[in-house]
């Protein structure tokens, strides 16, 4: 298989697999969210408790801005060097009796673990808590192939079990509420206890035994990766529950899914990532779990190891010189607790594997903006995101930049302009000469016909009503400034 | 000290008196203000909705604009708007750029290095916490994001407003959450948006204050318009609009 990376890439994830293309407008998607009154409690409750959480534990670090800043530096060395890196880390894990496997897309991923698991015989796979195996739609790969993929994090087993998607990447059912994980349970969990509670450590008790079975039987395991360091060949894998650990180190295959953006350079660049990334994702000082792996270890763990790197788009993405930082991403989740707009419309409305201000320019730079055009305007610009993000995406300047990509590229098909374009276009013309902006205020006082009554503007016609729809305009003043300024100091300037 | 106005599109045309309330503070404060009529648009709505070809006129039009004033003497720019600062600062030359306009993205620098939103003015560039006004209300105070996010004003305007005579502070919670506005957001996402814009509502009631103030007529303009809907009797009061009025009256 050749490697793709290092060529002039602009190959975007194919749509049809995996979880990237969303089947909706952002709005359209978040207005029906808007109405799950449950959706949004849920939703509220858990992101301002993890938000407090986070705030604490960030504040207790002096150093936290030159950590950040550490984050950021080693992640762009990294991507300006990423094929010696990939190449370096190929040599090292291959050294210490792995295999690499080198992906182009989502579909040639699934063929390749498809492949090593039937090669093994086995039809059951446990799965520890990945974004890059949901990312390609693996699971449903497999599924094609008769082969079982169970989800071993809490979360995901819930949102597994009850026919989901998830919506966060951290805490994938934080859309659910204890009752709602109570009754999935009980409705799909092979022996589950009777008169299961919604006490957590009944619920978390069910998933254990549940779990514990299907690890003692388990041959083969599916993980991510949340680091890769080139220098020892060493995959790392963080984790809360333990289940990753068991995944790790029992079954005699082990499968590693990987996006080639996570690895590092060195051994000693672990010691940045693995300060920053607990203290933004859970708030807390550190993971319970920290699983490292190199190779195979004659005798004890896995003896089969295997790493397919995935590309999908990523090699696109770095070829945007201003979006290229999004590939710094270690998946933290930190902006998507801190986004009004996540908070109320919840995950399923980027329709992406990738939701929140991360996954608003992630996605369509995976994809090609046209095939997401909705999700780069999925935000009010309000810079929480890139105020929390470990290794200082600036994720409003991203958007901004896949905007002007989004409208250049509908205009560059030489269509008929849209109405939002005439109305930008000629509010440009206007705005560039003073002469004309003050006409268009002249003409603007026709306003003043309207809301006498009240003072305010109650109503407009489309596409203003999406406006006046919760809100009053002002009415018109009589005088606009320049026309006081003139009147009062009219000599001077 | 000589400051250039700018007043923004937005105030300018529906808010005239924080542009009059703004030069009052100043010239009471014993500075002079000029106000170059030719000034338009910082063309922020065009970059953050995507059309930073028809911004670039408006970012040329604005260093053309402000550039002469400055070189003849002006001392600084001063814009009652912490959005449209944050434009300026953070969005003119990076337009510039976009279309390799190297020599307007330096000019552009050089006007942004020079502009100031009100509070950032008074406090960091006056050095002046008491402005002397007179506001017997009670305020609430919400920081607007890109004033909070991108300018860093943090406290300064809260500072300013302590130091109000008869004025009573109330703490609004959650303040730092976005009301929702974003420009073309409130339209392209209006649900979200509307959404965004209730919880903020909820908030500032929560307060009973009579009055909720803040840096940019934009964000005022979209809380103020949910309330007065609400006919909930609380005004949307510019900062501007609180420093300017004296014992005296004179506003």
């Amino acid at each position: 298989m050749s490697t793709f990376l290092g060529m002039p890439g602009r190959a975007h994830a194919p749509a049809g697999v995996g979880m990237l293309h969303a089947d909706r407008p952002f709005p359209a998607a978040a207005r029906a969210a808007l109405g799950d009154v449950q959706l949004r409690r849920n939703l509220g409750r858990a992101t301002a408790t993890i938000r407090a959480k986070r705030a604490a534990v960030v504040a207790e670090v002096p150093h936290w801005e030159e950590l950040r800043e550490a984050g950021r530096a080693v992640k762009a060395a990294t991507m300006a060097s990423l094929d010696v890196q990939l190449e370096q880390l190929e040599a090292a894990v291959t050294a210490r009796g792995g295999q690499v496997h080198w992906a182009r897309d989502a579909n040639e991923a699934n063929r390749i673990v498809t492949d090593l698991v039937r090669a093994t015989g086995e039809t059951e796979v446990v799965k520890v808590k990945s974004m890059a195996t949901q990312e390609i739609g693996l699971n449903e790969a497999l599924a094609a192939a008769g082969i079982t993929a169970l989800e071993t994090d809490l979360a995901e087993l819930i949102v597994q079990l009850g026919h989901d998607r998830p919506s966060h990447i951290l805490v994938p059912a934080i859309h659910r509420n204890r009752s709602e994980i109570r009754e999935i349970f009980t409705r799909e969990m092979p022996g589950v206890p009777p008169g299961l509670t919604t006490e957590p450590a009944a619920l978390a008790g069910a998933a254990r035994a549940h779990l514990r079975r299907a690890f003692l039987r388990a041959k083969v395991a599916i993980s991510g990766a949340n680091f890769a360091v080139a220098q020892t060949g060493t995959l790392a894998v963080v984790e809360s529950e333990g289940n990753g650990r068991m995944c790790l180190t029992l079954p005699e295959t082990l499968i590693t899914v990987m996006g080639i953006e996570k690895v590092v350079p060195r051994w000693a660049d672990l010691a940045t990532f693995l300060q920053l990334l607990p203290r933004s994702s859970t708030g807390e000082r550190m993971n319970p779990y920290t699983s490292l792996w190199t190779g195979v270890t004659p005798g004890d763990g896995p003896q089969a190891v295997h790493l397919v790197l995935i590309d999908n788009g990523r090699t696109a993405v770095l070829a945007d010189e201003v979006g290229r930082q999004a590939l710094h991403c270690i998946r933290c989740s930190a902006c998507l607790n801190v986004c009004p707009v996540y908070e109320r419309a919840g995950g399923h409305a980027y329709g992406s594997v990738y939701p929140g201000p991360i996954g608003a320019i992630l996605t369509p730079m995976l994809t090609g903006v046209e095939a997401n055009p909705s999700l780069p305007y999925a935000s009010s610009l309000c810079g929480a995101c890139y105020e929390v993000c470990p290794v200082k995406i600036d994720i409003p300047s991203i958007l901004v930049h896949l905007r002007a990509e989004h409208v250049e590229a509908v205009a560059a098909t030489g269509r008929v302009p849209s109405p939002e374009a005439v109305a930008m276009a000629a509010a440009g013309w206007v705005m560039a000469s003073p002469r004309r902006f003050a006409a268009a205020q002249a003409a603007s006082r026709a306003g003043r016909l309207l809301g006498r009554r009240r003072g305010v503007i109650g109503a407009l016609p489309p596409p203003l009503d999406r406006w006046t729809s919760a809100r009053d305009l002002p009415r018109p003043p009589a005088e606009t400034f320049r026309q006081w300024w003139a009147r009062e100091r009219g000599g001077r300037r | 000290m000589r400051i250039a106005l700018f007043v923004t599109c937005l105030a300018d045309t529906l808010y005239p008196d924080v542009g009059r309330a703004t030069v009052t503070l100043l010239e009471r404060l014993g500075h002079e203000v000029v106000f170059p009529p030719g000034q338009t648009c910082c063309g922020q709505m065009h970059v953050n909705t995507g059309y930073q070809r028809e911004a670039l006129r408006l970012v040329r039009h604005h260093v053309e604009t402000f550039e002469p004033v400055l070189a003849a003497g002006a001392d600084a720019v001063v814009t009652p708007s912490g959005s449209c600062a944050g434009a300026v600062r953070h969005q003119h030359a990076m337009v510039a750029r976009r279309f390799g306009d190297e020599v307007l993205a330096r000019r552009a620098t050089a006007v942004a290095d020079r502009t100031f939103e009100l509070s950032e003015l008074l406090v960091d560039v006056l050095g002046v916490e008491d402005v002397g006004a007179v506001y017997p209300h009670t305020v609430t105070y919400h920081p607007t994001c890109h004033s909070l996010r991108m300018l860093h004003v943090a406290d300064k305007p809260l500072r300013l407003l302590r130091n109000v005579a008869g004025l009573t502070l109330v703490e609004l919670p959650a303040a730092d959450q976005c009301c929702g506005f974003g420009g073309t957001f409130a339209l392209k996402n209006a649900d979200t948006s509307t959404a965004m814009l209730a919880d903020k509502m909820r908030h500032v009631l929560d307060t009973g204050a009579e009055v909720l103030t803040a840096g940019d007529v934009s964000c005022l303009m979209h809380i103020g318009g949910g309330l007065s809907r609400l006919r909930s009797g609380t005004r949307p009061v510019h900062l501007a609009q609180i420093l300017a009025p004296t014992a005296e009256g004179s506003r």
